[in-house]
């Protein structure tokens, strides 16, 4: 089981290691510096952090002794050519057409970090904003964009090669407006551990897309997808995943904490059902996690939602389902059950093994060592924190 | 040829940085110079189209670059190039 929780938060990077049975975090790297994403490459124990510098733009930054000392890469940049149609924040009286525009893509923010196949080291992949896959196959030392999924037809086609050719279906994302664009984004990317070329990725906002073949072909998998703000709930693109996630053991199991819901497919993403239930309060939120080997068995930390986003009438608690979504149940203890204002971001949560973490944006983390059944905070004084995930 | 003075922010992320004449005749020259003898510090200053980041300044003198989309503000002999990190407020 890891004894290591590695943590992106607003001002660095922490591990943060159990010793004794207590959680004491490293002293910070990175320090002052928005870590959007951190995590270990299992197979070669690279430690990566995704740096969202204000002043110098997103950059990576990766470890190879175990936080001791660290590296910026710099060559992850979107290649010339690489276009994309620009889209408007919706504005009051501004409702009018407006004629296709294109934008130059530069790179906003790498979203988050996925590691190839047990079969293929050195291989990673990167989701960014502006809406990009990024691979590499050398560890890092160079990135290609994936022409496929960026020259996808819901997106407009190949606009390397000229105009659009099909209506963009990519929206824009809440999360890019801090950065003065309103450009999709891509935040959840699962490689099958059975067969690294089947990847699933999630976009915000448009849903999910899978390659089976390493990237070179993609197609939607919104098949059951409800999307209540639509007109057609069922519509093809539009959705809203916060995080997709699968079960490691039973990849067949995906998960997805949805805008509209908890989502859950047993087929691969190739149809989805909506298992959240409103009852006990198990809805809205951002983040999920699935138990290694069981894939019924999830977690969500439900906020009330979508008009306060916060937890829960100030009180603080997560969901499990162990039977794929039938059911929830609810556990509070050691989790705070009044003025809770915590929001737990979408790579906040994690779980491996009988272990279960999250991190807040008030700066706490809580760590579950019996299946989330009972919390114990590890700090509350911390950043606020991006991403939480076991090393 | 500028004589280039660096925010000492950058030397985190460059080490051997260090104020210094560099050759060029345009602010985008120079940036290309300082590429070749830093590698990846470029990435630093532009975004991957060439455009000056949203935060980084670039003085001539005491003057900011007007050309922040493709750094073509051309440098008199001797001229001071500042490169900075910009107060965004707050």
């Amino acid at each position: 089981m890891s004894e290591t929780i590695l943590l992106g938060t607003r001002k660095g990077t922490l591990l943060v290691d159990r010793d004794g049975g207590r959680w004491t975090p490293r002293p910070i790297a990175h320090a002052g510096m928005s870590i959007s994403y951190a995590a270990r490459d299992p197979r070669d124990g690279t430690i990566w952090a995704a740096m969202d510098h204000a002043h110098w733009g997103p950059k990576l930054s990766r470890s190879k002794d175990d936080g001791a000392t660290w590296q910026h890469v710099t060559n992850l940049a979107y290649p010339k050519g690489a276009r994309f149609i620009e889209q408007h924040l919706p504005t009051p009286g501004t409702n009018v057409e407006r004629p296709t525009t294109y934008k130059d893509a530069a790179l906003l923010k790498v979203w988050v970090l996925a590691f190839g196949g047990a079969n293929e080291p050195g291989t990673i992949h990167a989701g960014t904003l502006p809406g990009g896959l990024f691979t590499s196959r050398d560890g890092g030392e160079s990135w290609e964009l994936n022409r496929a999924l960026w020259n996808h037809e819901s997106r407009g086609g190949d606009l390397f090669a000229g105009d659009a050719t099909s209506r963009n279906q990519w929206g824009g994302t809440p999360a890019a407006v801090a950065y003065g664009e309103f450009v999709p984004g891509i935040h959840s990317i699962a490689v099958d551990p059975r067969d690294a070329d089947r990847i699933l990725v999630a976009v915000s906002c448009a849903g999910v897309l899978e390659t089976r073949d390493g990237g070179k072909t993609w197609q939607g998998r919104n098949e059951g997808m409800l999307n209540d703000y639509l007109p057609n709930p069922r519509a093809e693109w539009g959705h809203d995943p916060h995080f997709v996630t699968h079960c490691p053991g039973a990849p067949d199991w995906v998960w997805q904490q949805n805008h509209t819901g908890v989502f859950c497919s047993r087929d691969r993403a190739r149809t989805w059902t909506r298992v959240s239930n409103k009852d006990v309060a198990v809805h809205f939120g951002f983040p999920i996690a699935v138990d290694d080997r069981a894939g019924k068995t999830a977690w969500v930390v439900p906020l009330k939602g979508d008009d306060e986003r916060m937890a829960v009438g100030g009180e603080l608690f997560v969901a499990r389902t162990t039977d794929g979504g039938e059911t929830w149940k609810t556990f509070r203890e050691g989790l705070p059950q009044n003025h809770a204002y915590d929001v737990i971001y979408r790579h906040a949560l994690d779980a491996r093994g009988d272990r279960v973490c999250f991190g807040t944006t008030t700066g706490n983390l809580y760590v579950s060592e019996d299946r989330g059944e009972s919390w114990r905070c590890a700090g509350n004084n911390l950043p606020p924190i991006h991403s939480v995930r076991f090393a | 040829m500028a004589y280039v003075t660096f925010t000492r922010h950058l030397q985190r992320f460059f080490p051997s940085l260090a104020d210094g004449e560099v050759p060029g005749a345009t602010v985008r020259d120079v940036v290309d110079e300082l590429e070749r003898r830093h590698p990846g510090l470029r990435s630093f200053v532009v975004d991957e189209t060439g455009r000056l980041r949203k935060h980084v300044n670039v003085f001539v003198g005491e003057e900011p670059i007007a050309d922040r989309e493709t750094l073509g503000d051309a440098i008199a002999p001797n001229a001071k190039l500042y490169i900075l990190q910009a107060l965004s407020g707050g």
